[in-house]
């Protein structure tokens, strides 16, 4: 009797603590809703900061995310997954490559501030300094930009990419590559045929995940390249020569704005931040919807991807 | 380092019986993973166009001696090779081997059935596709006449496109076989290919096997006596890593030589 | 004795399946060192850069020592109001006389640090059991999405919640002196590390095999009883490795503190104290410190003290979960 008792109230209080894990995420998500929803309009959206960053909308944060974000994706995705595929399917299980593997995978867990300080340290004073002297002429890369926040966080995101595909390709049974190997195919021929088909959905998952996690950081940013208000977007217009053209790009070699710096900033340094707490709400729905959307794609892609796992 | 331990088929009886030229041959083979040496100076002549059964107990080295003819053994692991494993007097571990040549020429089928999460076309297809048969009507006649070998065409005609992962347990294998004869190998390796299988869908690959040793060199490794008993034509003994006997199948079964062979065949041990 | 390893692939003769199967395998075996030689070099590439960031924090770190001693870091003299020498332990980089106590902020990480795993481990782990062991299939497929959901959800989204909403709430309900300080920090910064928890407590129950259960209920157990005395023991290591991730996380967090600890560093012991970690100081000082100086140094020193402590937790985490699989035979 006793014993059906304990089990009765201890499943209990175990779903309870569940639910309330779910609560809480309802809470924070629903408090972010109802404190941005009223906010955001399209003005909101399109416009640019005005009066002291008191009125007008957030264009710029939202551009500069997107753009940090893409620049991110361009340096670490292609790198990350091809050395997961070096390293899963051509280094094998040598003494190096478990060695490797061992410290790619601590360095998933690296607290993101450490990431900044080695893009302060590295890319900006080190590197941007040392072009900046030989090319002579004044400092240009030798200070905070659009392409040193993306390089910091795209090896913020290098191992944690590397991680999440090294992963989807060692979920791809060893039977396969033998078969494929006793029929002939080279090592190409059986990652590409073989172990790549399976292993797609499982890389795009953890890919999409990776970038998430960069697009949501902000502390590896905060010193190597975002601007606390800068109404211009970073585009410069470059002549196309004998037409008398000029195209409009992304310059790498400026400062931008950003969302998630923009609502630290907002929150915590602004000279009013009782009176901005509506646009920092809505900055913060802004990019929570935006991750959110990331999230969403990953989570159910994973769930096709595991019941076809699971199929087999 | 050739292990002094090895016992050698007697001389005798090996000419007596092997008719057929050997198809492989080790000569004095040792083989070591990484801190476990798994064969140790086996030396084996498999005859052309015969069944040659492998049989010993888990662990004894079986599937690490077919699978370092093909050279499947290496992967995914480092490993040391003494001694001469010839296919046609060629050594497969010779420097400067093409691997995607010799595994063309040397087709296997795993324990477990393993076909690719594809279209049954697409399993069997694999091969001829990756040695760069491109051409629709190449690949429909491979495919179709590696069904037919393999028994299976009957019951998968209609049904190309379909996932292999929906066939049964022995049609899977089946489907394996096929794979494998679509790339027209020379010798077929097994791995206990009916381990997994109920005794009709053996029985289905068992009468395939029959058909094959006409046209194939096929090494098989097998757990079951009566299996090794029925279908080849030589049989090998293997303990901890050593060959202990090889000869006749018949004659294996019925008047073993060594001791060993006898206990293992009569259930005493292993 | 002729001892050989496996070979690379060579020039052997080829005989044609196909018609033009020569031609393309010669095509072939070029085109396989090409994309072989091309992927090592990806690897490396991203071996590097991850090797540079040790190097370099390191070597800006140590640094620090050539004009700090050593002892600073623990508690340095200064001369009171009467020119009597006091020994004090602050953190104080500007100034006539500036002092680098690591006290206050080691003391600051782990008051935020503790509690925050401890809230998180009490709920992160009866989740994680729930999901593995109760939960039905639809459930399951409720919770384990938001889950993962809250796991993607920014740091400075949550340290905008706990600024915003939570402060007010704890302040209200506990009537603490200061609206922000190290509590409302651990409250945030467990909303971060209960889904890491959950995730890998989940991952880490579900490897128990299926046989151990039954034989516990072939036993007589109970669920509940099955749960306590067969299926957390044997995924007791991979619990432990949750704790330890979780705990890492928490060490290294930033955006949260900054936001939500009131950054004031001092010598504490009361966990509704403002409080600043190391994580938060360097990210409120390395905007505004002079390159190559004694303080960026010191800032360097404070980031390779923190690689350090959650490289060791992930590493403890790490040899957890590989005697997880050795134990349980995976
Ligand atoms: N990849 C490997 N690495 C290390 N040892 C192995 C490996 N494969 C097999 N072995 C060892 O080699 C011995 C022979 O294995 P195997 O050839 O698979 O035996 P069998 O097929 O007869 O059961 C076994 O003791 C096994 O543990
Ligand atoms: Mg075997």
């Amino acid at each position: 009797m006793k014993r059906r008792f304990v089990e009765t109230i201890a499943l209990a209080l175990l779903r309870g603590t569940a639910f309330a894990v779910l609560l809480a995420t309802i809470l924070l998500i629903g408090s972010i809703v109802r404190g941005g929803a009223g906010v955001i309009t399209w003005e909101f959206l399109s416009a640019t900061p005005t009066e002291g960053m008191t009125h007008g909308g957030i264009f710029p944060a939202i551009f500069g995310t997107i753009c940090i974000t893409l620049l991110m994706i361009v340096m670490a995705l292609p790198l990350g997954v091809c050395a997961a595929i070096y390293m899963v399917e051509y280094a094998g299980s040598s003494g190096l490559a478990r060695v490797i593997r061992a410290s790619v995978n601590n360095l998933a867990g690296v607290p993101s501030i450490v990431f900044g300080l080695f893009g302060v340290g590295f890319f900006i004073l080190f590197i941007g300094r040392s072009i900046d002297r030989v090319r002579g002429g004044g400092l240009l890369f030798g200070q905070p930009a659009m392409l040193w926040a993306a390089a910091t966080l795209a090896v913020l995101v290098l191992p944690v990419i590397i991680v999440n595909t090294a992963e989807a390709l060692t979920a791809v049974p060893r039977s396969h590559r033998e078969a494929s190997f006793a029929l002939g195919a080279t090592r190409w021929q059986t990652v590409r045929r073989v172990v790549l088909p399976q292993a797609r959905a499982g890389i795009l998952t953890g890919s999409i995940l990776s970038v998430s996690r960069g697009a949501g950081e902000t502390a590896p940013i905060l010193f190597t390249g975002c601007a606390y208000f800068l109404p211009r977007l970073p585009i410069v217009h470059l002549g196309v020569p004998f037409t008398g053209l000029s195209v409009p790009m992304v310059n790498p070699l400026d400062q931008f704005m950003e969302l998630s710096y923009h609502i630290f900033i907002m929150a915590t340094q602004s000279t009013d931040a009782a009176a901005t707490r509506p646009i920092q709400y809505g900055t913060t729905l802004i990019l929570v919807a935006l991750t959110f959307i990331l999230n969403l794609a990953a989570i159910s892609l994973r769930v096709r991807y595991r019941r076809g796992l699971e199929s087999r | 380092m050739k292990s002094s331990a090895m016992v050698t088929p007697r001389p005798a009886r090996e000419a007596v019986s092997n008719a057929s030229p050997a198809k492989v041959a080790f000569g004095g083979v040792s083989f070591s993973y990484p801190g476990r040496q798994a064969l140790s100076g086996v030396t084996l002549d498999v005859p052309e166009r015969r069944v040659t059964a492998i049989i010993g107990p888990s662990g004894c080295g079986k599937s690490t001696l077919i699978k370092s003819i093909n050279r499947i053994a290496e992967i995914g692991t480092e490993v040391k090779v003494e001694g001469r494993v010839t296919i046609d007097g060629q050594d497969v571990y010779a420097p400067g081997v093409d691997l995607v040549d010799l595994r063309r020429r040397v087709g296997m089928l795993f324990q477990k059935a393993n076909p690719f999460p594809k279209s049954i076309f697409e399993n069997v297809a694999f091969g001829p596709r990756i040695h760069g048969a491109s051409r629709a009507g190449d690949l429909d006649q491979a495919v179709e006449r590696s069904l037919r070998q393999a028994a299976l065409w009957d019951e998968v005609k209609d049904r190309l496109g379909t996932s292999a992962m929906e066939l049964s347990g022995g049609q899977q294998q089946r489907l394996c076989l096929a794979r494998v004869l679509a790339v027209d190998p020379e010798v077929i390796l097994m791995d206990e290919p009916c381990s997994a299988l109920d005794p009709i869908s053996t029985a289905r690959i068992e009468e395939l096997i029959e058909e094959l040793r006409e046209r194939y060199t096929v090494v098989i490794v097998t757990h079951n006596m009566q299996q090794a008993a029925r279908v080849s034509d030589r049989t090998a003994f293997l303990l901890n890593g050593q060959l202990v006997e090889v000869d006749d199948t018949e004659t294996i079964f019925t008047t073993p030589a060594d001791r060993r062979t006898e206990d293992y065949i009569t259930g005493r041990f292993g | 004795m002729d001892s050989r390893i496996e070979s690379k692939i060579g020039k052997a003769g080829t005989v044609p399946v196909v018609p033009g199967a020569v031609r393309r395998l010669r095509r072939g075996r070029w085109r396989e060192v090409f994309i072989e030689t091309f992927l090592r070099l990806n690897g490396f590439i991203a071996i590097a850069a991850i090797l540079l960031i040790f190097i370099f924090l390191f070597k800006e770190g140590i640094q620090a020592f050539r004009t700090i001693p050593a002892g600073h870091f623990l508690q340095s003299q200064e001369l009171d109001f009467d020119n009597v020498p006091q020994t004090v332990r602050l953190w104080q980089p500007v100034g006539q006389n500036p002092k680098y106590s690591l006290i206050p902020l080691l003391l600051g990480s782990f008051l935020v640090a503790l509690p925050g795993t401890l809230i998180a481990t009490i709920f992160g782990v009866a989740c994680g059991i729930y999901l593995a062991e109760i939960a039905g299939k639809r459930t399951r497929e409720v919770i384990k999405p938001a889950i993962e959901l809250l796991a993607g959800v920014p740091s400075v989204v949550i340290g905008f919640f706990c600024l915003a909403t939570l402060a007010t709430f704890v302040q209200d309900a506990l009537g603490t002196t200061f609206r922000l300080n190290a509590m409302v920090g651990a409250l945030g910064v467990s909303l971060v590390i209960v889904p890491v928890i959950a995730t890998m407590t989940d991952d880490a129950l579900r490897a128990v095999p299926g046989y151990l259960r039954e034989g516990a209920h072939a036993l007589g157990a109970n669920r509940w009883e099955t749960i306590t005395r067969v299926v957390v023991p044997a995924g007791a290591s991979g619990l432990v490795a949750a704790i330890l991730l979780g705990m890492g996380r928490a060490l290294g967090e930033t955006m949260i503190v900054l936001m939500a600890t009131g950054n004031a560093a001092q010598v504490t012991l009361n966990p509704f104290d403002s409080v600043r970690t190391m994580t938060a100081t360097i990210a409120a000082e390395l905007g505004a410190v002079p390159q190559g100086g004694e303080q960026y140094r010191a800032l360097f020193l404070v980031g390779s003290l923190l690689f350090v402590m959650t490289f060791l937790i992930n590493l403890v985490a790490e040899l957890a979960v590989a005697r997880m699989r050795r134990r349980l035979a995976l």
